[in-house]
């Protein structure tokens, strides 16, 4: 099974996460599908992440904990979402083979980064949809 | 699911090295990683026990080169051999490309092998995959044993068991020494990326 994303869909792509969160401070994001793969991404220069190794761990621990929620009876956790000392990170299902992933430190609230991110899930959602995506 | 960005021209898709616990999947990442890590920034994650067992994966990716003008990375991941991590075996399987399955070739572990092969046909077939659809390479691990007068399974018994339904290529390898380990894996890459070719056309 195999998806492409063409220059058009891509670019609209990086405007969502570069104005929806980029733009508030947000230090890192990455768009990948459960395989693993990076899709976009997006960070402030002044950290290197090993992106492709985030992302195969990322789309991991995101089935890892699905699984988890299934055996509970659960659909789906709604938040996933890891709190460090500088740095945090939280995950967003985009549709059924996509996740939204963003590292970001203390100056943004948990709250107002969720809204944030439901916000460029949701046009993530439309772009994606109108591709050839699985 | 491999994926084509249009935008960069390149492709990205996973390899699963798949096979029964103690097999050499690890060890055949290891040597891979030995082999390109002075020129690659980026370091093998594993996911391991303190028995040093694989407890969820494996993972390197991996830079091919160019093909038909496409920058082409697989990531090459390996699953937990052990019986009892089915479930996240599974979970390593979801969007896999091309499968290499390590057998080991040591006689006391013909039963193993066999059963690991069938457990991967069930588990692609929870992904509506085909065990004789998906590009697949098999590797008849440890060869090296021979040497130190371990009974090994003779390669008409491994074919038998392994390869009479599948016709798969086939490498007797070593991962320890190296031997057949990078043969193996540039069949399977190339095998993966002819069938996502046919599929783009
Ligand atoms: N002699 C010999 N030993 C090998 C070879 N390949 C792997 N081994 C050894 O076999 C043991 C298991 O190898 P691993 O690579 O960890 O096996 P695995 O398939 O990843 O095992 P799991 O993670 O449990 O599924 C290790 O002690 C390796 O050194 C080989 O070609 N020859
Ligand atoms: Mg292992």
């Amino acid at each position: 099974m195999t998806y492409m994303l063409d220059q058009e869909q891509l670019d609209a792509i990086e405007d969502v996460l570069l104005q929806d969160l980029f733009d508030v401070g947000v230090n890192c994001i990455f768009l990948i599908d459960m395989a693993g793969n990076v899709i976009a991404n997006l960070d402030n220069g002044e950290i290197k992440h090993d992106i492709y190794s985030l992302a195969a761990l990322a789309a991991g621990n995101f089935a890892a904990v699905s699984t988890m929620a299934k055996i509970v009876g659960e659909d789906e956790f709604s938040l996933l979402f890891h709190k460090g000392e500088k740095e945090s990170i939280h995950f967003s299902k985009v549709l059924t083979d996509f996740l939204l992933i963003t590292i970001f430190g203390k100056g943004i609230s948990l709250g107002f980064l969720r809204l944030k991110v439901a916000e460029a899930a949701e046009k993530i959602k439309k772009i994606l949809e109108s591709s050839c995506a699985p | 699911m491999a994926f084509v960005n249009l935008k960069k021209k390149e492709i990205q898709a996973k390899v699963v090295y798949y096979g029964p616990g103690r097999g050499g999947k690890t060890t055949n990442l290891e040597y891979i990683y030995n082999k390109v890590k002075s020129r690659i920034k980026t370091e093998m994650v594993t996911i391991k026990t303190h028995g040093d067992r694989t407890l969820f994966f494996d993972f390197l990716p991996f830079n091919v080169g160019k093909i038909r003008g496409y920058d082409v990375k697989i990531q090459l991941y390996t699953v937990p051999g052990q019986v009892k991590y089915d479930a996240t075996r599974r979970l390593v399987l979801r969007g896999v490309d091309g499968i290499v399955f390590v057998a080991d070739s040591m006689a006391v572990r013909r039963e193993k092998n066999i059963l690991s092969l069938r457990n991967l046909q069930k588990n692609l077939a929870t992904f509506r995959k085909s065990i004789f659809k998906i590009p697949i390479v098999l590797q008849y691990n440890k060869k090296d044993l021979a040497e130190q007068g371990i009974p090994l399974l003779p390669l008409q018994t491994l074919e038998k068991d392994l390869n009479s339904q599948l016709k798969a290529p086939s490498f007797e390898a070593s991962a320890l020494t190296g031997m057949n380990v990078v043969p193996t894996m540039k069949k399977i890459v190339s095998m993966t990326m002819a069938s996502l070719l046919m599929e783009l056309k």
